[in-house]
This record gives C-alpha cells, sequence and structure tokens, in this order.
C-alpha cells in the first residue's frame, strides 16, 4: 500500500524530467498561485486541521507567513499531510514546496538527503510521558521499560543511544505516526512514549486525562526544528530563511500584527525600515517586492505572537518560551540583521 | 523459347521482413523490443540525471553502516550497534515468521472449510458460507485491526496483574492474574508463554554466518527417527497379517519407540520451561508473542482462509459426480470418499491457484506496517530507508527481496505441482 506511494513518488520523480529544476521553485509557486506547505498530519499546536478543517498550527502560521510573503495571500496555502516516514521523499520528489514540520536538522539529513535547513524555528529536545500512577520520576528509572516511539525520526535514534550510555535495555514499539503513537500509550501497549518535549505537551493537550501524565524531566537530545528546502534552490531557501527571520526580528523591533501599518506610517528607525520595505529594496534581492516582510508580519503577527497563540502558556499545550524566547531575553532565537 | 520461370529461390531477400508473412511477425517483435529497451533505457537514464541533478548518488555502502535504532522482534540476533543489512534480514526473518506459518494454516483452514461448505449439514454450509463471504469482501487492513486493537483494548496493562503486600493484607485480587497455573500472562503488550530451555544445550553450528541449532536439530532427528522405526514396526505387522492372518500386536512397541528416546534426549539435555515473570514494568523470561504478530497471522490466515476455501470447493466440484457414485458402490463412507478419492483428483485443480494464494499471502504481511510490526518493510522499507534516505536503494532491494520470495514459493509449489499431476504414460 505505502509501498505504491513511495514507487509512485520515485517513478512521478524520474518522469518528471528536470520540470522541477534548480531555480524554479519561486517561479512555480507564483505560476500555480498557491503554496505547497508539507506539515504533519496533525500534531495539535504546531500543524492540525481544526473543527472547520483548516489548518492552524505555530508551523502552520509560518506556512501562511510565507504564501503572504511571496504571493501576497496567507489563505493561498495548500497542506500536504506528511508523516515521519514519508516527508522527505514528499520534499525530494518535489511534492511540496518547503517541509514545515517539526523536523530536526541533523548532519545526515542535510548533507547526504540533499535537504537545507534554512532556519531553526523551534529549539526542541526529545523528551519521556509516563502516567502518574506508573510511579516513575526520571528517566533513568525506565530500565526494562516498553517504548512507543516513531518510526523514521531522529529521536528513534536517539532513544537507542540514551539507553545504551545509561546501560539499561528496553523493548522499542516502532510506531507510524503521532496519533497512533499516543493510541498505543494510552492503550497501555508501552509504559512510556518518547518524541520532542513540544509534541509530548501536544499530545498530552488532547488527551481527555491530560492531568495523569506526566513528562520527566530528562531533556535527552538536541532537536533544532525547521523549515526544510530541497538542495541546490538556493533563492527559495533564502526566501523561506529571511521570512522566518523578518518573523523574529519584528518581535525583537516590537512589531505586531496589530501595529505594523501604524509603524510603517510613523517609524524613523532605519532597522524598521528596512524590514518593512520603506528603505533599500531587500525583497527585490530574493525576487519579491519589498514589503514582503511585512505581509508575513501581517498575516499572523510576529513570531512571539504566533508562539503565544499556538503553543504558548495561555493555550491547553502551555509550552514556556525556553530556549526560544529571543537573545535579548535568555533565548536562542537570534535573526541576522536585516541590511 | 520462353522457359516458364522457376519458382522464387529460397534466398532470403531484406524486403521478405516486411512483404513476407513468414518473417513480418519477427520484424514486428523486433521493433516492439528494441522500443521496450529504449524505453527502459530513456526510464533508467531519466531517474539517474534527475538523482545527480539534485545532488543524489546510487550506491548501496549504507547497507554496511551502523543501523542504530532498535526493533522488537528480533529472531536473528541484533542490537542498534549492527549494520542496515543486518536490520534487514531481521525484517526478512519477521516476514517469514509470519509468512510460511500463515500460508499452512490458511491451507488447513482453507481445506476444511472449502469441505464443510459443501456439506449437506444445513447449519455447517451456511456458517461456511457466511465466513468466506464476510471475510472475502472486506479489506486486509480492516481485518487486522479488528483482531489488533481489541487485542490492545480489552487486556490489561502488565502492572494490572501486580500482587502487593498491602493487596495481600487488604485481601484485594489483582485486576489481572496469569492463566494456566501462572504460566500465560495476556497483557497489552502480547502473550507470554514458558519458553522451552536446555541446561545441557549442544551448542550451535556455524555455517558461514548462519547459526544452526544442534540441540533443535538433534530434537528433529531423534523425532523423525522415532517415526521411521515406528513406520518399520507397523510394516512387519503388515507383512506378518498377510503371510499368517493374525496381526501381532504392536502399540506397546509404538508408543515405547515414539515416546522413549525423545524423553531420554529431554533428560540428558536438562529441559525445563522458563516462565515469564512480572518485573518493573514487564513481563520477562518466557516468550513474547507480540499482539502485532497474532494479530497479523490471524488476520492473513482467515482472510487467505477464505480464499483458498473457495478454490478447494471450486476444486471438488470440477470432479464429476461418477467419482463419488463409483467410489460410493464400492462400499467407501463418505469420508474416505473424501479423502481416497476426490481430494487426490480435486488437487490438480487446486494446486495452482493455491499458490498464488501463497503469493498473496506472502506479500500481504507488509501490511504489518499498519499494527507496528517491523518486517521487510517496517525494517528495510520504512526505517532504514528513512534514516538514510536512500528511497530508490531500498525500494529496489525490497522489490527484489519479496520477487525472490515469490519465486522460490511457487518454484517449491511448481515442483509439487508436477508431482501430483496426472502422468501420461
Amino acid at each position: 500500500m505505502k509501498t505504491s506511494v513511495f514507487l509512485g513518488t520515485i517513478a512521478a520523480s524520474a518522469l518528471l524530467a528536470g520540470a522541477a529544476s534548480a531555480q524554479a521553485t519561486l517561479e512555480a509557486v507564483k505560476a500555480r498561485g498557491e503554496l505547497i506547505c508539507g506539515s504533519n498530519t496533525g500534531l495539535t499546536g504546531f500543524g492540525a486541521p481544526d473543527a472547520n478543517g483548516e489548518w492552524k498550527g505555530f508551523d502552520v502560521s509560518l506556512c501562511r507567513a510565507l504564501a503572504a510573503a511571496v504571493l501576497g495571500d496567507a489563505t493561498k496555502v495548500q497542506f500536504v499531510p506528511t508523516t515521519g516516514e514519508t516527508r522527505f521523499t514528499s520534499l525530494a520528489s518535489g511534492e511540496v514546496d518547503v517541509l514545515i514540520r517539526n523536523s530536526t536538522w541533523t548532519f545526515t539529513r542535510d548533507t547526504e538527503l540533499a535537504f537545507d535547513f534554512v532556519s531553526v524555528n523551534y529549539y526542541d529536545g526529545q523528551g519521556f510521558m509516563v502516567k502518574k500512577d506508573l510511579g516513575v520520576s526520571s528517566a533513568k528509572e525506565l530500565d526494562g521499560a516498553t517504548v512507543c516511539i516513531q518510526t523514521g525520526t531522529t529521536t528513534e535514534l536517539n532513544l537507542a543511544d540514551f539507553f545504551k550510555a545509561n546501560n539499561m535495555s528496553y523493548t522499542p514499539v516502532n510506531v507510524a505516526d503521532d496519533s497512533e503513537a499516543a493510541a498505543q500509550y494510552l492503550a497501555g501497549a508501552c509504559d512510556t512514549y518518547t518524541t520532542d518535549a513540544s509534541g509530548l505537551a501536544a499530545s498530552r493537550a488532547t488527551m481527555a486525562d491530560a492531568a495523569n501524565h506526566i513528562i520527566l524531566p530528562e531533556i535527552i537530545s538536541k532537536e533544532p526544528l525547521g523549515p526544510v528546502v530541497r538542495h541546490g534552490d538556493n533563492n527559495w531557501g533564502d526566501i523561506v530563511r529571511w521570512t522566518q527571520y523578518a518573523l523574529v526580528m519584528a518581535e525583537e523591533l516590537g512589531i505586531t500584527a496589530a501595529n505594523v501599518e501604524e509603524v510603517a506610517a510613523s517609524t524613523t528607525n532605519p532597522e524598521v525600515r528596512r524590514l518593512l520595505g520603506l528603505e533599500g529594496d531587500m525583497g527585490v534581492k530574493i525576487g519579491l517586492d519589498n514589503d514582503f516582510a511585512k505581509r508575513a508580519i501581517m498575516a499572523g503577527g510576529n513570531y512571539g505572537e504566533i508562539f503565544e497563540a499556538n503553543i504558548g502558556s495561555s493555550t491547553p499545550i502551555g509550552l514556556a518560551r525556553g530556549l526560544n524566547a529571543l537573545w535579548t531575553q535568555g533565548g536562542l532565537q537570534y535573526a541576522p540583521p536585516f541590511r | 523459347m520462353a522457359y516458364a520461370s522457376d519458382a522464387p529461390k529460397d534466398g532470403f531477400r531484406p524486403s521478405m521482413l516486411i512483404y513476407d508473412t513468414r518473417y513480418r511477425g519477427y520484424t514486428i517483435q523486433f521493433i516492439v523490443l528494441l522500443l521496450f529497451a529504449l524505453f527502459v533505457a530513456w526510464l533508467l537514464n531519466n531517474t539517474l540525471e534527475n538523482l545527480a541533478a539534485k545532488g543524489r548518488t546510487f550506491n548501496f555502502g549504507f547497507l554496511w553502516s551502523r543501523a542504530g535504532y532498535d526493533i522488537e522482534q528480533t529472531l536473528v540476533p541484533y542490537t542498534n550497534d549492527n549494520s542496515h543489512f543486518r536490520a534487514w534480514m531481521v525484517g526478512l526473518a519477521n516476514t517469514l515468521a509470519v509468512a510460511i506459518p500463515g500460508c499452512i494454516l490458511a491451507t488447513i483452514v482453507g481445506v476444511i472449510v472449502g469441505v464443510l461448505r459443501l456439506s449437506k449439514n444445513w447449519l455447517i454450509a451456511r456458517l461456511m458460507t457466511v465466513y468466506v463471504e464476510i471475510f472475502r469482501n472486506i479489506p486486509l487492513l480492516l481485518w487486522i485491526l479488528m483482531i489488533f486493537v481489541p487485542m490492545r483494548e480489552l487486556t490489561y496493562e502488565p502492572r494490572d496483574f501486580r500482587v502487593t503486600d498491602e493487596m495481600i493484607a487488604a485481601g484485594q485480587e489483582p485486576a489481572a492474574s496469569m492463566w494456566f497455573n501462572d504460566s500465560v500472562a495476556i497483557s497489552t503488550r502480547g502473550i507470554n508463554a514458558p519458553l522451552p530451555l536446555f541446561d545441557r544445550p549442544l551448542g550451535s553450528l556455524n555455517l558461514g554466518g548462519v547459526s544452526v541449532n544442534l540441540t533443535f536439530l538433534a530434537a528433529l532427528v531423534i523425532v523423525l527417527g522415532s517415526v521411521w522405526v515406528n513406520r518399520q514396526i507397523r510394516a512387519r505387522a503388515q507383512r506378518v497379517q498377510e503371510s499368517t492372518g493374525v496381526r501381532p500386536t504392536t502399540w506397546w512397541q509404538s508408543v515405547l519407540v515414539l515416546t522413549l528416546p525423545f524423553i531420554a534426549f529431554l533428560l540428558a539435555t536438562g529441559f525445563h520451561l522458563e516462565y515469564p515473570t512480572l518485573t518493573r514494568f514487564n513481563f520477562s523470561g518466557g516468550i513474547l508473542l507480540q499482539h502485532s504478530y497474532t494479530a497479523l497471522l490471524i488476520a492473513l490466515v482467515l482472510y487467505t482462509g477464505a480464499f483458498i476455501a473457495e478454490i478447494v470447493r471450486g476444486g471438488i466440484l470440477a470432479i464429476s459426480r461418477g467419482q463419488t457414485e463409483a467410489s460410493y458402490a464400492l462400499g467407501l463412507r463418505p469420508g474416505r470418499t473424501m479423502s481416497l478419492v476426490i481430494l487426490p483428483q480435486a488437487l490438480r485443480v487446486i494446486i495452482p491457484p493455491l499458490i498464488s494464494q501463497f503469493l498473496n499471502l506472502t506479500k500481504n504481511t507488509s501490511l504489518g506496517i499498519a499494527v507496528s510490526y517491523l518486517d521487510l518493510r517496517g525494517t528495510l522499507g520504512g526505517i532504514t530507508l528513512n534514516q538514510t534516505g536512500r528511497e530508490l536503494e531500498c525500494m529496489l532491494l525490497m522489490m527484489l527481496n519479496y520477487l525472490i520470495l515469490s519465486l522460490m514459493i511457487s518454484s517449491v509449489a511448481n515442483i509439487y505441482n508436477r508431482s501430483i499431476q496426472l502422468k501420461e504414460r
């Protein structure tokens, strides 16, 4: 079943004789009038359709900002749900223009798989979730446990390394996607469910008995998650990268979706003027127009606004900014200068 | 004077390739073959060009690098330090662990149901019809989930089996308890059963990477030897009966020959059972049959069994009614008629479509991914493919793997098929 999908993509990638050749992603998106964004199959808070079938989430908002920057309309996005297994094939074959789906930046993916991780929109780490009444308070107490794990992820490899490093044993249950892993965990097919801590918080928020599950304090890996594009189309990579940085920059400069027009009308700060396209020709240099960043900010607000609206402490997911605070507030979110 | 010209010489002229019907066929075949080869070459070239354009290479070196991931069910010794190749072999073993028992059990189910469907007993015949129609007409994937989900949802977690001192003091019973005198536990994780172990095993023999368990081999030899000796005893009894008319009593000899050597073997090797015991999180010791394996096997057997039942029924109906009547006329009872007269003839009709059902079952094991069963598709075509990003290589290897498996099954089955074919002398 899955095989035929893979073969289809392989055959398609073979048959599309260089149709998606190197520099063409921007032209293709413009010609299509729609951005195709590889998203999660449904991770509440990061990328999932809401009750009205509209995609919502932290990653989804970046897709919308990108669509606003490139096409001028944040609604012109088609979301293609991908699993941990199918995501990279979808991107490599040109099925999606950009993959914004909690994907960890690693050496192999960046080099051998021929992708570019253009930036990091969420600094994450792998954690473990257990049921409260299991009586476990540390991941180091999990010797002999059964662990639910999503296949085709970096977490799968970290898990093996963590247990080996701590001289413990475990039984893996390799599950295809987040929702199935959560179902297995809830049914008791495993003692603990491991994935990125943000993913655990998101899964927990959807559980009926959320209070009965705890996330253990150990974070066993570095998981820098960010948008991914194909190797070779550097211009497209630049567009995705600088759209993301524009949102971070906007937070740093105090520009929000609500006040962007006002700021644009009144500001004298040269940095703000460059960002909003009132000065210089930043946008033209990457094949867009000069107020691409302004449109991206208007789509869903700056980085901080997107964070708070989707996964922040006021949402059921309730993630703290932590590493994802701005560098000025002790976090790692740092946009290079717009000049 | 004019001679009538000779009939054209039988020489060959190029124009005959088009105008002569004797050669035209070859011309067309040649052209089609050429076009097909060109098409394949174009596809290959296109793939390679596009891979190069994406900066991707095509090689199988990744198979020897460290896999780094763990697999739940390993029939071949494996740790995450082994290579991707080893993980592939683990996956292959897991595929075979479903496919081989699956084919055998599906055949048994299919033959029984196929025969019963023709039963004169109204109730049995209708029940079998219901079974066949239900299983044949609902997708296999749904059946796998249908069997798997209740196994997971309706069982207890291992910790529900725990009996603590406080519970004894309070006179409470645990939520769940083990079966068969505390030897089998059915939990959300799977079925834990006792594992036969030997204190003094005979070791194993390493034949070029494949290790053969000598204890198991010895047990097999002893059982086969006992059966052979038993047959000799019975054959002798038959000869005595034919010459004297009196059959000597041999049942006690049979019992002795069949049981004594095996018991002696078990005692000599120190046979005992290792029972599963509850540890901090799980049952350890014994054998763990994961629910994913059990559900996949049951679903495949019942699903394929329904198709085989129809094949068997068709095969039986293909034998003319006269055969049954002739058999009855000779005084054979219905059961003997079926097993001695009808089925052997029906086999000729049954075997060829049966082979394709075996192939279907083997290929359908790849649906195990739906219940997190790591077979060939889950390891080589799933995790290895993703961790290394070698889609093309992994897919080609996997296709090749299934192809070889299927060809092996059909060649073995074809040998059997030839042996039961009508021998024309």
